[in-house]
């Protein structure tokens, strides 16, 4: 019993394709992907325990000590980035925004991922009219100006986070499938897929088993560039005063500021923090990507 | 030629999709078209009158059918709160997204060529380690966002620069042209050029600088080296001018995307053009001119990818050769 088991049961837990397991190694082999992954983790943590590093509520209207509010305060220690014209904290308002940024981020990146690579692949895969039918959508999709689109679905729909998510990964999925429908067409053609064909292995093993975990990485890639564009977009979208105006988001906080004169009056310490923290967030992005590129596809490095 | 054709029919096929797609969901959206029109004053009879005068009585295919008619000759209907056609509305702020479409295109692109390429040719210097990082910054900051921040410094704080609109309040011109060319015209113009071509900049600059590596190994640079070119005749002459083909195409479909991505910027300097006409069109909830601002710049952008196509027939043979055979 313990003779004939032996061998067994290592070799399942790690029975990772090969393709997996270097995309999980991966960021160890590319210091900028490293980069990548060390920034979104920074913002992982601040945005779990936000309550803790700002116990102040971002939108309560505080009062200094002599029961004044406690408006356009410079920063401080008690105020670190001083206070908004109507009195509230913008260190608080920061910290918190993290949680909508990592949540819209990365609920657009699994969508756009998903309905990319599952439509990438059928679509590489089967060929024929639903290949046809499917690039057509891809192709009408990619035909909307993207941020035009975003405003008027949101101007009329509401400015529900849901629907600038959604409006995201409707317009962003094209991009993923149209590239992994071409790897697919080649892996494809491999000897070992045609192995598996001979053996009898089903369609869907096949394109499930074999090829999918090959076409992994793109769809990191893909995840990872919609991530930056998710937050950049709800950003643009709250800018242009179509957001949710009771949720905390650094694009909340770049439009408050704007519509109340921040600019005029000088207060870099209300409006330039949010802006760095979402290049960071973007530049996270671009970086994961260029080091899956870099590691898995030379040709496509670059663009 | 075919090929030509086919890109048309493509591109003029995803153009009418997205004009289908708009039709039916601004009519899905709640209220009436004819909320502008009709008031408490008119009885029901009347707002019947009213519905036929305009059509919307006939069912909703009948309806896209006259309304794609009316689009093919130009007319978009009235602005609910202008009272005005769409079309004039939209035609004079078109001059104003298009000059400072092109005009920061044109400064990003000059600049990110050349940068590009010479980051390449020091490809493995502490410079390039340093600059590609930042211009990758460049490009992941929201486009509004860099436009804050040098308002605020630029213009309210050094007060260098107009700190919004197309012209300053008070001055009267006797013609359209004779406003562009004005020197007040110019200084508004400035920032939110200066801020569009600081975000644009990147894309030219890491793609010059990508297909520069890759061209400095192909085979006909390094007989250009046998030849006893000089590297300046080199880079220039040859490696250059190959790399800048994928540039002049992104240049084309940039013109297209950033006509959307303007709606951001427009914003932020209140600059009078067709992305803050769109913004004001939809908070107010101005259906037609909404609608006819979104299909400007969808149309804007349609024909800018049909003519990357083509400038990427035309520059690339292996294009068109290649999918001849």
């Amino acid at each position: 019993m313990a003779e004939r088991a032996e061998p067994l049961p290592a070799r399942r837990t790690w029975r990772l394709s090969p393709g997996v397991k270097r995309l999980l190694a991966m960021p160890l082999r590319d210091p900028f992907a490293f980069a990548g992954i060390v920034i979104y983790l920074a913002f992982a943590l601040v945005a779990l325990s936000a309550d803790r590093l700002a116990p102040v509520d971002p939108m309560e209207i505080l009062f200094t000590k002599a029961g004044k509010v406690a408006a356009n305060m410079p920063p401080s220690a008690e105020f670190l980035l001083g206070t908004t014209n109507l009195g509230r904290d913008i260190y608080a308002q920061l910290v918190h925004g993290t949680r909508s940024a990592l949540a819209v981020g990365l609920s657009a990146a699994v969508i756009v991922a998903t309905v990319g690579t599952v439509v990438g692949l059928v679509s590489g895969y089967f060929g024929g009219w639903i290949d046809a039918l499917l690039m057509r959508i891809a192709d009408m999709a990619l035909s909307l100006p993207f941020l035009p689109f975003v405003i008027v679905l949101t101007g009329f729909l509401g400015a529900e986070t849901e629907n600038i998510v959604a409006a995201v990964a409707l317009l962003l999925w094209p991009n993923s499938a149209r590239v992994i429908r071409s790897q697919v067409l080649s892996l494809r053609e491999r000897a070992y897929v045609e192995a598996a064909r001979v053996t009898g292995a089903n369609q869907w093993r096949i394109l499930f088993v074999h090829i999918a975990p090959n076409i992994l990485p793109l769809s990191f890639v893909y995840a990872a560039i919609a991530i930056g564009w998710a937050i950049i977009t709800e950003a643009s979208v709250n800018f242009l005063g179509f957001g949710d105006p009771t949720s905390v988001s650094w694009g909340m906080m770049l439009q408050d500021a704007f519509s109340s004169q921040a600019l005029s009056r000088g207060q870099y310490a209300w409006f330039v923090p949010p802006g760095l923290c979402i290049i960071l967030v973007v530049v996270a992005g671009f970086f994961i990507s260029r080091g899956y590129e870099e590691v898995f596809m030379p040709r496509l490095r670059g663009r | 030629m075919k090929l030509v054709l086919e890109r048309f029919a493509h591109n003029a096929l995803a153009l009418l999709a997205v004009t289908t797609i708009l039709f039916f969901m601004f009519r899905l959206m709640p209220g009436t078209p004819l909320a502008a029109f009709i008031n408490e004053n008119l009885n029901a009879d009347q707002q019947q009158a009213m519905l036929q005068q305009f059509g919307l009585d006939k069912p909703l295919w009948q309806q896209y059918f006259i309304y794609l008619g009316n689009l093919l000759g130009g007319q978009m209907g009235l602005s609910f709160f202008q009272r005005r056609p769409v079309t004039d509305i939209l035609l004079e702020v078109l001059p104003n997204s298009i000059i400072l479409t092109l005009t920061s295109l044109i400064i990003a692109y000059v600049f990110g060529v050349l940068a590009g390429a010479w980051l390449a040719w020091k490809r493995g210097s502490w410079l390039e380690r340093v600059a590609v990082p930042v211009v990758l910054a460049t490009r992941a900051a929201p486009e509004f966002w860099i436009g804050m921040v040098l308002l605020a410094f630029l213009s309210f704080n050094l007060g260098w620069f107009p700190s919004g609109g197309a012209s300053s309040p008070g001055l009267a011109y006797t013609s359209n042209w004779q406003r562009i060319l004005s020197l007040d015209y110019v200084q508004h113009l400035a920032l939110p050029v200066i801020t569009l071509a600081l975000y644009l900049q990147g894309l030219p600059l890491l793609l010059m600088r990508s297909n520069m590596l890759e061209v400095m190994h192909e085979e006909f640079v390094t007989m250009a080296r046998m030849k006893g070119l000089s590297e300046w005749r080199i880079v220039i002459g040859h490696a250059a001018r190959n790399a800048l083909l994928p540039v002049v195409t992104a240049f084309a479909l940039g013109v297209g995307l950033s006509m959307g991505g303007n709606v951001v910027i427009e914003t932020v300097f209140s600059w009078p053009g067709i992305g803050r006409m769109l913004v004001q069109a939809v908070s107010v909830h101005d259906y037609p001119l909404a609608q006819g601002a979104f299909l400007m710049i969808a149309l804007v952008l349609a024909l800018m990818n049909f003519v990357a196509d083509l400038l990427y027939m035309v520059l690339d043979p292996r294009v068109s050769h290649g999918r001849k055979s």
